[in-house]
């Protein structure tokens, strides 16, 4: 099926070390203006012209969406009490998900480990340590056979296990979709009063463009799942909340589709807790509040939007609300209609292709809604992949940046 | 051989291949052997089917020991069950009273015969034509008449197919209509069975067993669930039904090889062939199988059940379009299980024509009974349309329930909501 797959993203390709951009925009802008255009042959994929203003790629060590201190972190009303009072470490998203199948691992014997490759510590470290610490019965490797990964977690969901099953990237789930879609989405309804299902299973799968993944290695095929009633299709942003919402798709009693932007597996460093904690599911989170604009995004694009949202309300003198679906299904409609309904304008920004993606879903039901559709000032925009496919060399064009994310917000408030 | 110092030297190392060996030390083929001569391999020969007894029910197998008259007497009686049942539910489809139905005549040994060797914590994953398997399980005609009519007492609330039954009492997962997608959840269900009776051995020993038929195993899911139940050592027991035809597609137009159970071998699983006529053999079968299963820790097993597709594919099939009237007519004489046990049951004079009939009388006046009482029930209420999507009602179903409702109430003339539990007051957010 695939010429190459198990191939973990070597470090310093997948995102820029923090060290590189951690430099004030001013000093570089100078340094890069004296030494004329420099060739930067092994750094192709970070690179931004040297006259940029919006498109510099993310800083995630001083970027505000991350916690980097404990006190931010335990600061997060979301969080129970005792681990609000608790201690926090140093994790990246790839040591988050594997805190979290650590800690769902070793307080609950139903939940097993599986896919392809899990039991080493995965192709990209989610699963480092857990064979060795919970036994190969519990943490193991599959052939390499999607359906098959998935079927077998639905029969041992159906019988009572927690099964966490791994695709090891999103571009290759299409194998396991009729399971996914008529099986695990299907199995409590089907099974009517005797009230079997297939809410045991949660799947991860890594998603989203990682600079050079081209056609197989990039794709977020998240509104293949939004359509599919039965299933909850969550992707996290952060260490954080990739924990606190892996734990909950675990516990969770519907089959959950859990996509891990691979983006972030190692760029992405806070604060993390050290405890058992739970965030909602099927809950948006406003991270930042506006009163002019309401962009809705999810996964990596949080951070592009972050970063347009800083040079737009500077520049324009507005002020924008950024929310974080968190579930793309069954997705929090009340918390986007209120904010639009305060701010009159709404921007869907997304990964993967605009057709038929989730910015239709939330463009389709803000007008739907009377209320909503009432204050409406200006037209809901998206922003997202071009129905294209992921063309190795222009995935940079490809994937929202900042510039088309700012020139999207200049337009929508200047209409 | 003239290398022993070096051969000594790579003693100690477990990769590579040993100079002068004899035999393949790749990780992927750790037991072949080397060959000097070029040599394509064709599948040898073919596998025996397995029988207890003869055509006209004498016992063939020396070695086999025959079951009690009681036990006979209530496998007869649970064909006899499955192949009256179907007869009436086919004629009630024709007449328009059921949307669909499909029978399993000829098939009634393997389903009956099968589930009889098997304990009642076993869970069981079937494709559609199993009824034998819910009959010799307990499921009533009462429990098939409300899944078949959708009524209020049908445990699926309405919402499949008739004959996709299913019963948690009774240990086997509701039927889905996509085929051999219950192959790989068989494989996970059983690594379920042997998790949980390692982690407490208070539990009995239970193995999965998963029913599918010769064209279903063309599915890919039938590749991904035998060999990921090999390699997990799943305690799991595959019966295919191979009866000849998958819908029109005769077994020539569905495969090359020697059926279903040369394939077993190929994945590393202990693999039988069985006359599926043969009521006997297929019990007898299953219990080893079962016990094999549950051997060192657990293992799956295949077992391939021949039998003729006697019954169009299902109602919506009229056979006749592509295999000979003849050809039906004569599997339905020559051999079949019912009439094999039947003989077997006349040879020991337990049985004759007389018990015959009257067991065929009482038995349709049951399945009638139950017929007409499912017909005349209520259907389940529209509420049940919209629950179970999720563990909870979300945001977004309660609205559109209410929508659906007040679609209902303004145009009452378009809806007819009599027949449907609670009419539309069950939409009630």
């Amino acid at each position: 099926m695939r010429l190459h797959k198990a191939i973990p993203i070597p470090k310093g390709l997948l995102s820029p070390s923090p060290c590189s951009y951690s430099t004030k925009t001013k000093t570089r802008t100078r340094t890069r203006t004296k030494t004329k255009t420099p060739v930067q042959q092994h750094r192709f994929y970070s690179t931004h012209p040297p006259a940029a203003r919006l498109n510099i790629p993310t800083d995630f060590s001083t970027t505000s969406i991350l916690n980097h201190s404990a006190q931010s972190t335990l600061q997060n009303p979301e969080l129970p009490p005792d681990i609000r009072n608790g201690t926090t470490k140093r994790m990246n998203l790839f040591q988050s998900i594997n805190d979290a199948l650590s800690l769902a691992l070793a307080a609950d014997e139903s939940v097993i480990l599986f896919g392809e490759d899990v039991a080493f510590g995965g192709v990209f470290r989610c699963s480092m340590g857990l064979a060795e610490n919970f036994g190969t019965e519990r943490v193991f490797n599959t052939p390499l056979s999607e359906q098959g990964i998935v079927g077998f977690g639905i029969g041992a969901a159906a019988e009572g296990m927690k099964a966490v099953a791994e695709i090891q990237f999103a571009d290759y789930v299409y194998p396991a979709f009729d399971q996914l879609v008529n099986e695990a989405a299907k199995f409590r309804y089907r099974d009517g009063i005797e009230g079997r299902h297939s809410g045991g299973l949660t799947v991860r799968m890594p998603c989203g463009g990682v600079g050079h993944g081209a056609l197989y290695h990039s794709q977020s095929p998240e509104s293949l799942f939004t359509h599919i009633p039965g299933l909850r299709v969550i992707m996290p942003r952060s260490p954080v909340q990739a924990k606190g919402l892996l734990l909950s798709a675990i516990a969770s009693n519907d089959p959950c589709v859990f996509m891990e932007p691979k983006a972030l597996y190692r760029a992405a460093v806070e604060q993390v807790p050290t405890g058992s904690y739970y965030l909602p599911l099927s809950k948006a989170e406003i991270l930042k509040e506006g009163s002019d604009l309401t962009i809705v995004s999810y996964g990596n694009p949080i951070y592009t939007c972050s970063a347009a949202i800083e040079k737009a309300e500077k520049d324009l003198g507005i002020s924008i609300e950024l929310i974080d679906l968190r579930t793309v299904y069954p997705w929090d409609k009340e918390c986007v209609l209120k904010s639009v309904r305060k701010t009159g304008r709404c921007m869907v920004v997304h990964e993967s292709m605009v057709n038929a993606g989730i910015g239709a879903e939330v463009a389709a039901s803000i007008q739907e809604d009377k209320e909503t559709f009432l204050r409406l000032e200006a037209p809901v925009m998206r922003v997202a992949g071009w129905s294209v496919h992921m063309a190795l060399m222009f995935e940079r064009f490809n994937i929202p940046d900042v510039a088309r994310v700012y020139d999207t917000i200049k337009r929508t408030v200047e209409y | 051989m003239s290398t022993r110092p070096l051969l000594c030297q790579r003693w100690s190392s477990s990769l590579g291949q040993k100079p002068g060996a004899t035999s393949v030390r790749f990780p992927g083929a750790i037991h072949s052997q080397f060959s000097n001569t070029l040599k394509f391999y064709q599948t040898p020969s073919p596998i025996d089917t397995y029988r207890t007894m003869s055509q006209d029910g004498d016992i063939v197998d020396a070695d086999y020991t025959p079951e009690s008259d009681a036990i006979a007497l209530g496998l007869y009686e649970n064909m006899l069950k499955v192949s009256i049942m179907d007869m009436i539910m086919f004629d009630a489809q024709r007449q328009g009273r059921l949307s669909f139905y499909m029978t399993g005549q000829g098939e009634e040994g393997t389903c009956v015969g099968s589930a009889s060797a098997l304990a009642a914590e076993d869970v069981l994953f079937c494709q559609y034509r199993e009824a034998g398997v819910f009959v010799q399980r307990g499921f009533t005609f009462d429990d098939f008449m409300s899944q078949l009519f959708a009524n209020v007492k049908d445990s699926g609330k309405g919402r499949n197919m008739p004959v996709h039954y299913g019963s948690k009492a009774l240990n086997i997962h509701t039927i889905s209509s996509p085929l051999a997608t219950q192959l790989p959840q068989a494989s996970g269900a059983a690594y379920a069975l042997k998790m949980q009776r390692l982690t407490n051995p208070n539990i009995p020993p239970r193995v999965v067993a998963c029913y599918f038929g010769e064209g279903a195993a063309s599915e890919g899911d039938f590749h991904a669930a035998l060999n990921i139940a090999a390699t997990r050592s799943c305690p799991v027991i595959f019966i295919c039904r191979n009866n000849g035809y998958a819908i029109s597609t005769p077994t020539l137009e569905q495969y090359r090889g020697d059926g279903i159970a040369s394939r077993g071998t190929g994945y590393g699983i202990d693999t039988i062939r069985v006359d599926g006529n043969d009521i006997w053999a297929v019990r007898e079968v299953t219990k080893r199988a079962r016990e094999l299963a549950l051997k060192d820790g657990g293992r799956p097993v295949l077992i391939e059940a021949m039998s003729y597709r006697i019954s169009h594919h299902s109602t919506s099939d009229d056979s006749f379009a592509y295999r000979a009237r003849v050809e039906v007519e004569d599997w339905k004489r020559r051999d079949n299980p019912i009439t094999r046990l039947r003989k077997y049951l006349e040879n020991k004079k337990v049985w004759d024509e007389e018990k015959e009939t009257a067991a065929r009388a009482r038995i349709r006046k049951e399945v009638l009974k139950a017929f007409a009482t499912a017909e005349k029930e209520k259907k389940p209420a529209m509420r049940t349309m919209f629950e179970d999507i999720y563990e909870e009602l979300t945001p977004e179903i309660r609205e559109q329930m209410k929508e659906l409702k007040s679609v209902i109430e303004r145009y009452p003339d378009e809806y007819d909501v009599s027949e449907f539990e609670g009419g539309k007051e069950s939409l009630a957010p």
